[in-house]
């Protein structure tokens, strides 16, 4: 073995095709798997995609570093499951590119926060944490109900989930800024495409509570209204095993 | 710096300079509506300045050929002044980011100043900016004297330098702007990742070339670990950045992969850029400079063969241990908690090495505060590879995963093992590298060697104690069998310690402070030695390879 080390260590290329193929393995044999057994997410019926405003709202959530605090992946832990609600299933985060399971609860996870708090808490405590939850170590994110949310180029976005795997069809292409704006603006006439592209569950609300004037707290607050809710295949599968 | 350029090169390097500065004008053309624009605007910002300062020694009289006949040092010079300077901005922001915890009022009610957005600033600072650097530009010293050649040309090497250097201020500016992927540790967008593939591919090339010219038969330990480091980031780099951009005039892009296989794809990559950047590029490092100012061999070559190859294969199934209890399929789990557990024998094998390079020369790490740099660096990475194993574990991973002891833990790496091993293989080769006899101030290193050691030790304390307290609180039930403490109650819980960890992390970075400034009054310092070292000379390309 070392003898065979000493020649090979005199040839450059050699030692790097060595070191490719001996680092290759690992991913090889855990990554490429994950794509080929088909039990490793699982098949629901009422998977529903992401809004365009909803799609909005978490590329808020994106930039904001959120993930960095907050984890949306709830572990098979008695105490994980007590606290946060049924553990995360793969599927739930089948549209999510790229997921946002967390590495860090410097806050609470995330994965089943839709429809727990009112709009008006969520905005209350985006504007100022501490006058919700006196003890809080958020930041304060006031002016995101100052910026108005960029609608326009949401298609494309959409265009791009589609790219790469999202089942979008070009009717919610087509429709996407017009979508958003009537997600938050209930009495548009945009509002009744929302729920006819996306169905009758959808949220479609002022979420902050200021109708006809969409700003990046609207987005922010229906992402997260709909965390956990993109399917009920968590509940279920917990019913299933009480029973 | 620009005057040992040849004309071809000063050439060369200008007309680089011009084409990066008209990528930058069409970023900012096609971006104008996009944050992309703001980020066209930094790279034209950044390919003036380097037009500038190429014009400025454009007309100098060329290099005699004599020159050539010493190592090419100018890039490492350069790296290592970079390195400082990202290493002070980047622990700076690190531990303002800390008092944020503390007191989170202190944002300015602006999106740029919020603990979001700069905690990448600061990983992305001290992991690219300040080890990146520092990696380059010991790279750089270390394969010409281990090979006994020169750089094969001297604008290349600047290339890579400068050019990695841009993708540090495009990903530092544009976190600050909202531009971020979210993959931890792999935050820049589509056009940052393809940018630092083409430089990393140079880098690569550079390398070989380098060996290839070498006049030692064998290519020495430190060569492999940084082949193993710029060949396998490659690798890691490309496919975990696999996206679809929103259109060329948008700096989003969304990631290829989706839920379990894009998490599985995160930490394969996020734990090997651990392994591969903070430990491989490191550890060719440490099996160069410890030996050299311990004036020891290497303790073992054999344990050298085992410790490389078992790192470079076994991390590589590791990364699965960041994602224990999820929805990641159970088997993958498994295999990598277990390669985990397996890790730590190469992991220690390198350490033991290390330290028993050291016999017969202790003395010299009780009075030598660099080595002793060198030397705790390696105690820290035997410590701290430890304690990964023993995370991994899954049991132990449910109550350390999502606390801080995970900060604890990449803290003692990367204070106690990366920046100390960095920080004496500077001291080693910055005197000489700017012709001075020795540091500006011995005891100044000895300040900062007790600064840095107390600032890890508080630090990681602080953030042990916080971690472990949270993941108890999280799970602790009381006797009518529900969970006894609220979220909110654990959080007050750590304010001590969050306000401990400021204070630990201030003690560093005031070392790193004094480190800088003991480095920049070593390069003002009077009275260069003059003679040219001629041991520390390539040999002459002419000549035979020795056997």
């Amino acid at each position: 073995m070392f003898g065979f080390h000493y020649r090979l260590e005199r040839h450059a290329l050699r030692f790097v095709l060595a070191v490719v193929l001996v680092a290759g393995i690992g991913g090889f044999v855990e990554i490429a798997p994950l794509f080929t057994i088909s039990e490793t997410v699982e098949t629901v019926p009422d998977m529903r995609v992401y809004t365009p405003l909803e799609v909005a709202g978490r590329n808020i959530y994106i930039r904001e570093g959120c993930y960095a605090c907050h984890s949306q992946m709830i572990r098979t832990l008695r105490d994980d499951v007590e606290r946060y609600g049924p553990y995360s299933l793969a599927v739930e985060s089948k549209y999510d590119h790229p997921m946002l399971w967390g590495s860090k609860r410097t806050g609470p996870d995330l994965a089943r926060i839709g429809a727990k708090y009112s709009d008006e808490w969520q905005v209350a405590h985006l504007v100022n944490p501490r006058d919700v939850v006196p003890e809080s170590k958020m930041p304060a994110y006031a002016w995101l109900a100052r910026t108005p949310l960029k609608m326009g180029d949401l298609g494309l976005h959409m265009a791009a989930l589609r790219r790469v795997g999202v089942p979008y069809t070009d009717e919610m292409i087509a429709n996407a800024p017009g979508d958003a704006y009537g997600q938050a603006s209930p009495d548009s006439p945009y509002a009744a495409g929302v729920t006819k592209r996306y169905g009758d569950a959808t949220n479609v609300r002022a979420f902050a509570g200021q109708p006809g004037h969409v700003t990046e707290m609207d987005a922010l607050v229906a992402y997260l209204q709909i965390l956990g809710h993109l399917t009920d295949a968590a509940h279920v599968q917990q019913a299933q095993a009480a029973q | 710096m620009i005057s040992q350029l040849s004309p071809g090169e000063r050439r060369g390097a200008l007309v680089l300079s011009c084409l990066v500065g008209c990528a930058g004008l069409a970023m900012a053309i096609l971006g104008r509506d996009d944050p992309l624009g703001g980020q066209g605007a930094v790279v034209m910002a950044f390919a003036l300045a380097c037009a500038g300062t190429v014009s400025h020694g454009y007309f100098t009289p060329a290099p005699s050929p004599a020159s050539r006949a010493a190592y090419y040092d100018d890039p490492t010079r350069a790296g290592i002044v970079l390195a400082m300077i990202w290493a002070v901005v980047a622990m700076a922001v690190g531990d303002w980011v800390a008092w944020l915890l503390v007191a989170p009022d202190l944002t300015f009610d602006a999106g740029w100043s919020s603990f979001g957005r700069l905690r990448p600033v600061h990983t992305s600072g001290v992991i690219f900016g300040f080890g990146g650097n520092a990696l380059i530009a010991t790279s750089f010293y270390v394969v010409q004297r281990t090979s006994r050649a020169r750089l094969p040309d001297q604008l290349s090497p600047w290339f890579v330098l400068i050019g990695y250097n841009l993708f540090c201020v495009l990903a530092a500016t544009g976190y600050l702007m909202g531009i971020t992927q979210s993959k931890e540790y792999a935050e820049p967008e589509w056009y940052a990742d393809i940018w630092l593939v083409i430089v990393w591919v140079t880098y690569l090339l550079l390398y070989l070339r380098t060996l290839a010219r070498r006049k030692e038969p064998h290519i020495y330990v430190s060569n492999w670990y940084f082949l193993a480091f710029i060949l396998v980031v490659a690798v890691l780099h490309i496919v975990n950045n696999l996206a679809v951009p929103v259109s060329w005039g948008h700096a989003k892009s969304y990631s290829a992969f989706s839920g379990v296989q894009d998490a599985m794809t995160e930490w394969w990559y996020g734990h090997n850029a651990v392994a591969f950047f903070l430990t491989s590029g490191f550890l060719g490092m440490l099996y160069y400079f410890m030996p050299k100012r311990a004036g020891r061999p290497v303790f073992s070559y054999r344990l050298s063969i085992i410790s490389f190859w078992g790192i470079t294969f076994m991390y590589m199934w590791a990364g699965s241990h960041h994602l224990h209890y999820t929805a990641l399929p159970q088997w993958v789990q498994t295999l990598g908690m277990t390669f985990s557990l397996m890790l730590l024998v190469p992991s220690w094998a390198s350490a033991t090495n290390a330290l028993l390079t050291l016999n017969g020369a202790w003395h010299k790490v009780r009075d030598d505060a660099t080595l002793r740099f060198m030397m705790t660096a390696a105690v820290f990475y035997g410590l701290t590879t430890f304690e990964g194993s023993f995370m991994a574990i899954r049991p132990v991973n449910s109550l350390s995963h999502y606390t801080d002891w995970t900060i604890g833990h990449v803290h003692a790496g990367a204070l106690g093992w990366v920046a100390l091993i960095t920080f004496g293989a500077f001291y080693s080769i910055v005197p000489q590298l700017w012709g001075r006899r020795a540091m500006h101030s011995a005891r100044l290193v000895e300040v900062h060697y007790w600064l840095a050691i107390a600032g890890t030790v508080v630090y990681v304390i602080s953030m042990w104690n916080s971690g472990i307290v949270q993941g108890l609180m999280w799970r602790t039930y009381n006797d009518s069998g529900t969970l006894a403490y609220s979220f909110v109650d654990s959080l007050v819980a750590m304010h001590p310690y969050y306000t401990l960890r400021a204070i630990g992390g201030f003690m560093f970075l005031a070392g790193t402070a004094v480190g800088a400034w003991n480095i920049w009054k070593t390069m003002q310092a009077e009275a260069p030695v003059a003679a040219l070292d001629l041991v520390d000379a390539p040999i002459h390309p002419d000549l035979q390879p020795a056997e």
